[in-house]
């Protein structure tokens, strides 16, 4: 089910947006390798016919009321970025287009 | 730069268009999709935040009752199915304006599916019907707002950095995915904004949004591909964003249109790309290649629990839905004996609503039309406010016309009642009390000032007894106006051609 | 040093609220302790002596105005340094966030603050919970009290450690896989992860948010559900907290008789794999619990065995989502930003200096699980497992009361021994983990010292959904034979630390 190589693993840490130099891709590829054998024996179990569960508790429709809670000011909303400009978020420039 | 296009109706000779559009409405909820925090637009950066849609390590989102309820309501608006239990998922990607890299969105599940819209537009055979096939109603939320400093044109390419403001980021937003539209042949344009025109007219009625195109509460996103006969299997499509008007929805259309038309014919591929709209020069560049196949990792969102409509609630919110506005005004159109005409001038004045409450008060429709689309709007357009600001009440208009066909009021009266009501004096007969606005129906004072004005004008008699009738427009002039306009013009008329021993 | 750090939460409480003791000299008496022992335990990451002592100081001004107070008033507790803090430093152990201040309390926190609660400072832990040792931590690694050379557990370390060090009576861990019960059970201290959605989780950073889970750590089982009272209950800032009453933890705690309960034994945690003297001292609770009065049975949980490479592909995949947003932009630290590099370029240079291996390992890992083409055989197919392992925990539950094994296969094991070994580091999860992934509550509560190394050994006792009162019934009532029969604390056989 596995085969790790080194260009899934740049593949990955580009979708990731995880710069890991070249010269680790083989390390993590074959880390990577080990791991997914052994997480293989999710396949042991039969599950046809089994829903798959995506949440623990059994409950649904959990709504909020529509009404105005507490913002943060924006000084409290700045106050942990790494740049700040114009009461706003700094970011370098972007290349991709939404 | 401009790419190579085709005439447009050579286009259409040699193509079948395919249609699909995607349609982003913002709904008008007092709070964000996700967090407590206001979406009122236009407050400064930044202040419309918290831990939640800031994405700050920690915080949870919890669902706002009214965006899955208004969601519901669309759904059914739109024809759609509702789901009997769905989740939300994740949308994984990096990008600025997104504070936690993923968007919580709905994938595989959409609350409203399976639905469609009739749309109705002028052809060379007259009035026809489009039926809109649409795929899925969804909930998501929008991201934050980046503007770009430096470089020549404040756009993305060529900027320096980006300013982030998150206060739009989670307000809660619908996504309308239409099915391939197929069938338009030419009018796949006035197809296109005939249905984002009705889109916006339903949502409006709903009450679940503003939409606005020109703040982006309404957004388009239009698709195109073209194939050689309707037989053919589908084109590759291109996806034009930031198509932000109803007239930039049908130009949109007509260039993607021409200019896929265009590279076909010269043997070239059409790319499937994200394309970028521009309102100034009427084209579409180039964005994203879709190829480099976006891998978005949804699963489902572990932080909110499904949504399980009972079938009780969503009968609920269908009985509650306003009438459909296509209907409605079929509807309206026959009960007013109005032309289509009459009607476009209604809808566009913006009055429709105000003369439907005029009239379920029991004012004649024709009245009641006269009034908002003649002196009212004439009146907010000088202030430029909007009708609905006018202290002017269905009540209102309902006593003028009564005083209008007893007699007691002319229709210069009338509007000086008018002018009362909104200038805050009061009801109509206080407002006519105080103002002292009476026909004058007593014939002495009439003929007084009839006297009056021949002695003023010794000529006019003359030209009058001559058969000249229309000269007595002037006489009646002079004494509507030494009475103040509250003469019946037409006893006046009646007394002065008795005086003369003139017959009409 | 004070004897004060000895004492009970319980006992401390009821010394402050009496006034025979202030909150301030209990506070500075850890205060203290912290300060001459943490150089070798590394318990904590930031210790906030001014903000606990003027938390202390207010709860002394409450007793003398005779104000009602709460049950832990006064007592001082250290707090995984994953829960937001509003003021103070939160760094999930992860270079990313170093220096991070938030501007909110997670609800937990709130609810230790309303309670007087006096929290000494944020404790060690694996970077974003990922590990079983703490040794993952970016900080360095917190040593296990009863022998520095060993790891005190993990994820939650430095809260197994500060509480088995006495540097403070009460921890909140939060556990995703086991990082409460395997390191209380390695560190001879009890811990219990509660029903998933009985505690908050809003403001705790999430790893796995379906698994996720705060909770109690102490020295005794009273304590334990003294804290758990405190921070338990709905909050609807979390969608998925349960709204329904807590169950009464300290009644359960006081009552301690198991006559006539119904004991199940999971015969797929245990045997093979297990080291010796935690089998021994497994077998030997076993015949305890049958001389209380309490029927045992072996009960059969087909699918556990795949319950472990089921969670190693759920908990990467929705972490590598939830770690999405430490990218630089509105919170943490930016690496590589000098004015000619693209966002992007920015993102990934700053995620790459700020997370450790095992985070990017997971992240890669989780990546790849949801990937498309993946999902169903990865994501999707584990998402079965969970629910086969939910119905075996129910079948068993038609059968039996309460379940137990060992907590982890092994006592603490030496720092550096497994660090480069993913996959054995993984194996000490693996009877703690079928409780998160059906989200039950879970205890694990020290049941001796293992023959053959002197350390201690943990007994997990597995409850259905909102019956946590479950575990403190059966908890206390084998802490009390054993203290009978230890004549004291399991803590007391612990070797004095040098600093102190
Ligand atoms: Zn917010």
């Amino acid at each position: 089910m596995s085969g790790i190589s080194q260009e899934d693993v740049a593949h990955l840490a580009n979708l990731a947006r995880i710069n890991i130099p070249a010269d680790q891709l083989g390390h993590y590829a074959k880390q990577l390798d080990a791991i997914l054998n052994a997480v293989a024996e999710v396949s042991s179990l039969d599950t046809e016919n089994v829903v798959a569960m995506s949440h623990p508790v059994p409950m649904t429709n959990v709504f909020r009321e529509d009404i105005p809670g507490v913002s943060l000011t924006a000084e409290q909303a700045l106050s942990g970025a790494p740049a700040v400009e114009d009461e706003r978020f700094k970011v370098p420039r972007i290349l991709d287009e939404e | 730069m401009a790419e190579a296009t085709m005439n447009y109706d050579e286009a259409i000779s040699k193509f079948d268009p395919v249609l699909g559009l995607e349609v982003h409405v913002e709904l008008g909820t007092n709070t964000k999709m996700f967090c407590g925090c206001s979406t009122v637009f236009g407050a400064p950066p930044n202040t419309h935040v918290c831990p939640v849609c800031l994405g700050l390590p920690g915080a949870l989102p919890t669902l706002n009752k009214i965006g899955v309820e208004s969601a519901i309501r669309i759904g059914l608006a739109l024809n759609c199915e509702i789901a009997e239990w769905c989740r939300f998922a994740r949308k994984n990607y990096f990008y600025p304006d997104m504070p936690k890299n993923f968007q919580t969105s709905q994938y595989d599940e959409p609350i409203a599916f399976e639905g469609y819209l009739d749309v109705e537009i002028d052809t060379d055979e007259g009035r026809r019907t489009f039926r809109v096939p649409i795929e899925r109603a969804h909930m998501e939320e929008d991201t934050g707002k980046n503007s770009h400093v430096g470089g020549a044109t404040g756009r993305i390419h060529g900027a320096d950095y980006s300013l982030v403001d998150y206060n739009r980021a989670g307000i809660p937003l619908i996504e309308i995915v239409t099915k391939p539209i197929t069938g338009t042949g030419k009018y796949a344009p006035e197809v296109a904004k005939a249905y984002v025109a009705a889109l916006r007219d339903i949502l409006r009625g709903l009450g679940v949004s503003d939409v606005k195109m020109e703040q982006g509460s309404l957004r388009c996103d239009v698709n195109l591909s073209l194939r050689e006969t309707p037989e053919s299997k589908l084109g590759t499509r291109s996806e034009t964003k930031n198509v932000n008007s109803l007239r930039s929805v049908e130009r949109a259309v007509r260039y993607e249109v021409t200019r896929h038309a265009a590279r076909l014919t010269a043997g070239d591929t059409v790319v499937q790309e994200t394309r970028h709209w521009h309102e100034d020069t009427g084209i579409s560049t180039s964005g994203r290649a879709k190829s480099d196949a976006e891998d978005y990792r949804y699963f489902p969102e572990p932080d909110l629990l499904p949504i399980a409509p009972s079938r009780e609630w969503v009968e609920e919110l269908r009985a509650s839905l306003p009438e459909n506005p296509a209907v409605r005004r079929a509807r309206l159109v026959a009960d007013w004996g109005l032309s289509e005409i009459d009607m476009n001038t209604v809808v566009n004045s913006g009055a429709l609503d105000l003369i439907v409450e005029a009239v379920d008060a029991g004012v004649d429709p024709a009245a009641a039309r006269k009034w908002w689309t003649g002196e009212l709007s004439r009146i907010a357009n000088d202030r430029g406010i909007e009708l609905e600001e006018l202290p002017v009440t269905p009540a209102h208009l309902k006593r003028l016309e009564e005083l209008i066909s007893a007699g007691s009021l002319n229709d210069k009266l009338a509007r000086q009642a008018l002018e009362g009501v909104i200038a805050g004096e009061g009801d109509i007969d206080a407002i006519v009390k105080a103002r002292g606005l009476a026909v004058v129906s007593d014939d002495g004072p009439l003929l007084a000032a009839i006297d009056e004005a021949l002695a003023a004008d010794p000529a006019v008699a003359e030209t009058i007894k001559s058969g000249k009738l229309a000269a007595a427009g002037s006489v009646v002039g002079a004494v509507m106006k030494a009475t103040r306009g509250q003469a019946d013009a037409a006893r006046v008329r009646e007394l002065l051609f008795e005086k003369l021993g003139v017959s009409e | 040093m004070s004897d004060l750090i000895r004492k009970d939460a319980s006992e401390l409480a009821g010394l402050v609220s009496s006034g025979e003791v202030s909150a301030v000299e209990v506070a500075q008496a850890h205060l203290d302790r912290i300060a001459a022992v943490d150089g070798d335990v590394h318990a904590f990451l930031h210790v906030d002596t001014a903000g606990a002592l003027a938390s202390a100081a207010a709860v002394d001004v409450k007793v003398k105005a005779g104000d009602k107070l709460s049950v832990l008033a006064g007592v001082p507790l250290g707090l995984k340094d994953i829960l937001a803090t509003n003021g103070l430093p939160t760094t999930c152990g992860s270079r990313v966030l170093d220096g991070w201040i938030p501007p909110y309390d997670a609800t937990v926190v709130t609810k230790l603050r309303e309670a007087g609660v006096v929290i000494l400072g944020k404790t060690n832990m694996d970077e974003f919970a990922m590990g079983s040792s703490t040794e993952h931590s970016a900080f360095g690694p917190t040593h296990n009290p009863w022998d520095l050379e060993r790891i005190p557990g993990g994820s939650g370390g430095g809260s197994s450690a500060c509480v088995s060090s006495f540097e403070a009576p009460l921890a909140i861990g939060t556990d995703t896989g086991g990082s409460i019960r395997q390191p209380a059970a390695v560190t001879g201290s009890v811990g219990v992860k509660p029903t998933y959605g009985g505690v908050s989780r809003y403001g705790i950073v999430a790893l796995a948010s379906s698994l996720d889970q705060a909770g109690p750590c102490a020295r005794n089982v009273l304590d334990t559900a003294l804290l758990h009272s405190v921070i338990a209950g709905h909050d609807p800032m979390d969608a998925t907290s349960i709204n329904a009453p807590v169950p009464d933890v300290i009644a359960a705690a006081k009552r301690a008789d198991i006559k006539g309960m119904k004991v199940g034994i999971v015969k797929e945690l245990g045997g093979e794999g297990y080291q010796a003297g935690v089998r021994s001292r497994f077998e030997e609770s076993v015949a305890l619990i049958e001389s209380l009065g309490a029927e045992v049975v072996e009960v059969s949980c087909p699918s556990f065995p795949a319950a472990l490479a089921a969670y190693y592909l759920i908990l990467p995949s929705e972490a590598s989502s939830n770690l999405a947003k430490f990218d630089g932009i509105r919170f943490g630290n930016r690496v590589g930003d000098d004015g000619t590099k693209s966002v992007e370029q920015v993102m990934s240079e700053t995620r790459a200096a700020g997370f450790g291996s095992e985070v990017i390992r997971r992240i890669i890992l989780g990546t790849y699980a949801l990937s498309a083409g993946y999902y169903d055989a990865y994501y999707g197919q584990a998402q079965k497992v969970r629910t086969l392992i939910k119905q075996d925990f129910d079948a068993a539950f038609a059968k039996v009361d309460v379940l137990i094994s060992p907590t982890a296969p092994t006592t603490a094991f030496k720092i550096g021994e497994k660090l480069d070994d993913p996959l054995a580091m993984y194996l000490n999860d693996v009877a703690t983990i079928p409780v998160n992934m059906a989200g039950l509550p879970g205890m694990s509560l020290p049941i001796g010292l293992a023959p053959e190394d002197n350390l201690p050994v943990g007994l997990q006792i597995i409850a259905p959904a909102m019956a946590d009162d479950r575990l403190y019934n059966v908890g206390a009532a084998i802490e009390r034979e054993l203290l009978a029969k230890w004549g004291g604390p399991i803590l007391g056989m612990a070797p004095e630390l040098a600093g102190a």
